[in-house]
């Protein structure tokens, strides 16, 4: 039996990336959080899920490495939170982010926005420079199927964010014959078009890469018959979307 | 002393003494803007450069990728007429024999090597260059051999000390070039008449008379290099009168020295801030443009990339690719706080765009965080372009260095015509700890090769015991490390004295005695494994320790975690102070790198084996880097595992190579070049010292392996150099290849 930890002073982790690019802006250090209620069938990181795994680490050993990567990260980058499904440790990183605000490091939260908006969650937006907001789809019957939840709650997250003044980025996974539909993407659009606070919105090609982790784990990955997407599709779903570049 | 040639010049002691720095901080204009500025190539300089590509595909195609030797000539400074590409089309004229890319014998650093060499690649040497150097004349490789001790040699046939240049020509000594074209050859030539009369003293000891024999040497070299250029028409014994003349003169002064010696890095210093100024002069008064300018660069570089050595196939296996570390050191600040960058630097480094990528000149940007911010992103953005660019810490370095050092070879510093070292090599500290577990056993032959040590016994190795063995074992090897090249540097001022090198150097030189060391990596997580995990030994019949088990995990160096990092410090520290107490030929300050350039390789194939889990035959990690694969935290982990190994310990370099994807790196190729900046900023913050910087798929490494024929200028950097891909042997392309290349999925 493992012993009970103070979640505010302790999180599941899964893993750290010390150099990320590609969440946030500029030299972003990552923190993989262990744990995701969704089951998105593209997962790239299908190790994630389960909470029983990963490594308790306490707030100071990641607040005091998070440091050690200033020199790299501030002022034109900072940390990323990501998962697993971050949202689901929020004790902890509000405390976590109360002391990163203190340094001056710019915070974000990669996150699909499926949670209830507690009082927790909203302070911890208030500490929170940007949100990497995925949605997962616009249409909810196929936002079912494809994540296995309604995307009710992420689309009044986003709300939330652009009624409070929080900088988030949208972003979309391209899963050709799931995402691409030219209907939902216009739908997505006018949804997007209602956001006040809507930086950037960022399509994330579909890449079977992460389907050896399903298989490591013994778990039928159900997207096998489904092509990666390339650059055509992506510029397509621009277009639609109406985006530059 | 008065000169018409310098009409324009800001007034200094420069002109009262050879004081090249003074001249550069008189006369300098740092340039902060972009490279906006910068000129295309010329017609002359596509069609020269067309000429050269030509030449280039002809020697890929000979035998050995040799294109020619001059079997008969022994070279010297003057040694050779004249030769070109195409004359008429050349700006900067000169070569190392009477064609280009043909290669010149160099016997005294060995007869039996230029041999070996000209018999590998289907040659024989002129019987008459054989008789005089077998019967007469004897080189630097027979007389390390006639001293070297029996201990020596077994250290060095077991590779416990490998890549010793007691069989080539150590090189690294940098040659202050730009005296030529500021001074002109006459007035160095009185100078060190000069220095002469200094040592005209009551006694002559033995120091003395080696001076004034070295002086004389001097002197004759000095006067060997007007004649050389001579006969491409040219009279250097004044001061260059303008930009195209001082790069001339310059390339004369660095054509002495790469036509007298062989030597394993053939470094040109710091030469395009100096070079500036004459540009810039010219520019003022209207005797060039901007085209021109950038067309007498381009010319320059291109001479620069075809400086070929003649090599023992067994030397390209240690240092592979053909290199020859024309290293340019470019950038820096100044200690007034003015940036040393000027409109030169960023033409130098344009070559990489006008003539393509290559791996010479070794391109070696001298980054502080107080760069202006034009430079940083012109040099990230062509590294990321080309790879084949390395950076190196001027924060770090000018606190000891000041501001007129340059790279030597790789990642050695050394102030510009005031200092040199002798290069050193590196011991086999994996091989060393193998050998304090076996009691001084090689591992592989099971020869006793040290003096008989007690061995380990038990069957799990236990931490304390190790070290106390460790520790002993690299006294013994710290003692026959200093032995070795003591006798090494002995035999080559004796037999294969630099002279136009070390004629344009001052008098008195600070002299470093360069050690350095191989399996960093490996030996870290070793003594890890060993601390934090259980490493079960097991024995063949003879009680020889052959391989190792480790049970359960343990922290490993590269992943910013100091349980682990500590060992890799104390590592550096302590066998530095072993090295500190033996006494240096000429009271050399010792010296220490962590570098490996290629042999990496070769080293982890003559070694067993390791209690890290690493298997015998497989490759070390390159210079300091984590060993492949290692690195579970992504690459500032990395950075900051390398930067805590402490530059004090390790003032002849520390190198990282760093591989990265595009793709991970940004998403745009403004925000990789925004990314790159700022990991350089935050690495040499972090105070580390060096970094290869290398951007490109995995994807096109594979295919450059199997189709080289498509990629002739794919270049890439390794450790402390850069390489044309398609030049590695096949075991480095892998080497490569299953290297971490950080990405992310």
């Amino acid at each position: 039996m493992e012993e009970e930890k103070d979640l505010r002073y302790y999180a599941k982790v899964h893993s750290i990336e010390s150099f990320g690019t590609v969440d946030g802006p500029g030299i972003r250090f990552v923190l993989f959080l262990q744990g995701c209620h969704l089951q998105c069938k593209y997962c790239h990181n299908r190790d994630t899920w389960d909470m029983n795994d990963g490594n308790y680490k306490s707030l100071d050993e990641i607040f005091n490495k998070i440091l050690r990567y200033k020199n790299y990260i501030h002022p034109r980058g900072g940390v990323t939170i990501t998962g697993g499904e971050p949202l689901l440790q929020v004790k902890f990183l509000i405390e976590l982010f109360t002391k990163l605000k203190k340094e001056g490091i710019h915070t974000c939260i990669d996150t699909s926005g499926m949670v209830t908006l507690t009082d927790d969650i909203k302070k911890l937006l208030s500490l929170t420079d940007l949100v990497l907001l995925d949605i997962k789809h616009i249409d909810d019957e196929k936002c079912k199927d494809l994540v296995g939840r309604s995307n009710k709650t992420e689309l009044e997250f986003a709300r939330y964010l652009s009624d409070n003044n929080i900088s988030m980025w949208i972003r979309q996974v391209i899963v050709p014959g799931y995402t691409d539909d030219e209907q939902d993407l216009l739908k997505l659009k006018d949804f997007i078009s209602t956001l006040k606070t809507v930086q950037k919105i960022e399509l994330l090609p579909y890449h079977n890469i992460g389907e050896f982790k399903w298989k490591k784990l013994g778990i039928k990955y159900s997207l096998e018959d489904v092509r990666q997407a390339n650059n055509k599709d992506i510029k397509r779903a621009k277009k639609i979307l109406g985006i530059e570049n | 002393m008065k000169f018409d040639q310098w009409k324009d010049f800001q007034k200094g002691d420069w002109e009262s003494e050879i004081n090249v720095r003074d001249f550069i901080q008189k006369n300098y204009t740092p340039y902060e803007g972009d490279s906006s500025f910068l000129a295309g190539t010329t017609e002359k300089t596509k069609k020269l450069w067309d000429e050269v590509l030509e030449l280039y595909k002809k020697e890929h195609d000979s035998e050995g990728g040799v294109l020619d030797i001059d079997t008969k000539t022994v070279s010297t400074v003057s040694s050779h007429e004249a030769g070109y590409i195409n004359k008429d089309l050349e700006d900067i004229v000169g070569l190392q024999t009477d064609a280009p890319l043909k290669r010149a014998i160099m016997p005294f650093g060995g007869i039996r090597i230029v041999e070996k060499s000209c018999e590998a690649y289907g040659r024989k040497v002129d019987p008459e260059v054989e008789e005089i150097f077998h019967k007469y004349r004897k080189t630097h490789n027979d007389g390390v051999f006639s001293v070297y001790t029996p201990d020596i040699r077994a250290a060095r046939s077991s590779h416990l000390l490998t890549g010793l240049p007691d069989g080539y020509g150590r090189g690294r000594i940098i040659g202050d070039y730009r005296r030529v074209a500021l001074y002109g050859v006459d007035v160095l030539i009185e100078e060190k008449k000069k220095e002469l009369d200094v040592l005209d003293v009551d006694e002559l000891t033995e120091k003395i008379i080696r001076e004034r024999e070295e002086i004389s040497e001097q002197i004759k070299a000095l006067n060997e290099l007007k004649v050389m250029a001579s006969k491409y028409g040219f009279d250097i014994s004044k001061p260059a009168s303008n930009a195209k003349e001082a790069v001339q003169w310059l390339y004369f002064g660095y054509l002495g020295a790469i036509k007298d010696q062989n030597g394993a890095a053939m470094s040109i210093g710091r030469t395009s801030t100096f070079l500036d100024i004459y540009f810039e002069r010219d520019l003022k008064n209207g005797l060039i443009t901007e085209e021109e300018a950038q067309e007498i660069m381009d010319h320059f570089v291109m001479k620069l990339r075809l400086v070929r050595f003649l090599r023992t196939p067994e030397y390209n296996e240690l240092f592979s690719g053909d290199p020859v570390w024309v290293t340019e050191s470019i950038g820096g600040m100044g200690i007034d706080g003015r940036t040393l960058v000027t409109k030169n630097s960023f033409r130098v480094l344009h070559t990489l765009e006008n003539l393509g990528p290559a791996p010479e000149p070794n391109l070696t940007v001298l980054w502080s965080t107080n760069l202006p911010e034009g430079f940083k992103r012109y040099t990230t953005d062509l590294s990321i372009k080309t790879s084949s660019i390395q950076y190196e810490n001027d924060d770090l370095m000018r606190i000891t260095l000041g501001d007129d050092y340059g790279i030597a070879c790789c990642v050695s510093p050394m102030r510009i015509g005031k200092q040199m070292q002798f290069f050193g090599a590196r011991a086999n500290l994996a091989k060393t700890l193998l050998y304090a577990i076996n009691g001084g056993r090689d591992e592989k032959s099971g020869k006793q090769v040290t003096p008989k040590y007690e061995p380990i016994t038990s069957e799990y190795l236990e931490y304390d015991e190790v070290m106390e063995k460790f520790n002993q074992m690299m006294d013994y090897v710290a003692k026959i490390y200093i032995k070795a090249l003591n006798a090494i540097h002995y035999m080559h001022d004796k037999y294969s004295y630099e002279a136009i090198e070390m004629a344009l150097h001052d008098r008195e030189i600070y002299r470093t005695m360069a050690c350095g060391i191989a399996g960093l990596s490996v030996v870290a997580d070793s003594l890890s494994a060993i601390k934090y995990a259980k490493v079960k030994v097991i024995r063949d019949e003879t009680g020889l320790a052959v391989d190792y088990e480790v049970e359960g995990d343990f922290p490993k160096f590269g992943n910013d975690d100091d349980r682990v990092d500590e060992i890799a410090v104390e590592l550096v520290k302590n066998f530095m102070n072993k090295l500190r107490k033996h006494q240096t030929y000429r009271n050399s300050t010792h010296t220490l790198s962590i570098l490996t350039i290629t042999s990496n390789v070769v080293y982890g194939k003559a070694t067993g084996n390791t209690p890290d889990g690493r298997k015998a035959g497989s490759p070390f990690g390159p210079g300091a880097n984590p060993l492949h694969g290692r690195d579970t935290n992504g690459a500032l982990a990395v950075m900051n595992s390398i930067a805590k190994l402490p530059f004090d310990s390790a003032e002849d370099g520390i190198s990282y190579t760093f591989s990265i994807t595009p793709g991970t790196l940004g998403k745009s190729e403004e925000e990789r070049v925004t990314n790159l900046v700022n990991m350089l900023d935050g690495y040499f913050t972090q105070t580390g010292h060096h970094i290869n910087v290398n951007v490109f798929d995995r994807s096109l490494l594979e295919d450059a392996m199997e189709h080289p024929e498509k990629y002739p200028q794919f270049t890439i950097r390794v450790s402390g150099y850069a390489v044309h891909f398609t030049k590695l042997t096949r075991e480095q392309q892998l080497d490569v290849i299953n290297r971490t290349i950080h990405e992310r999925i």
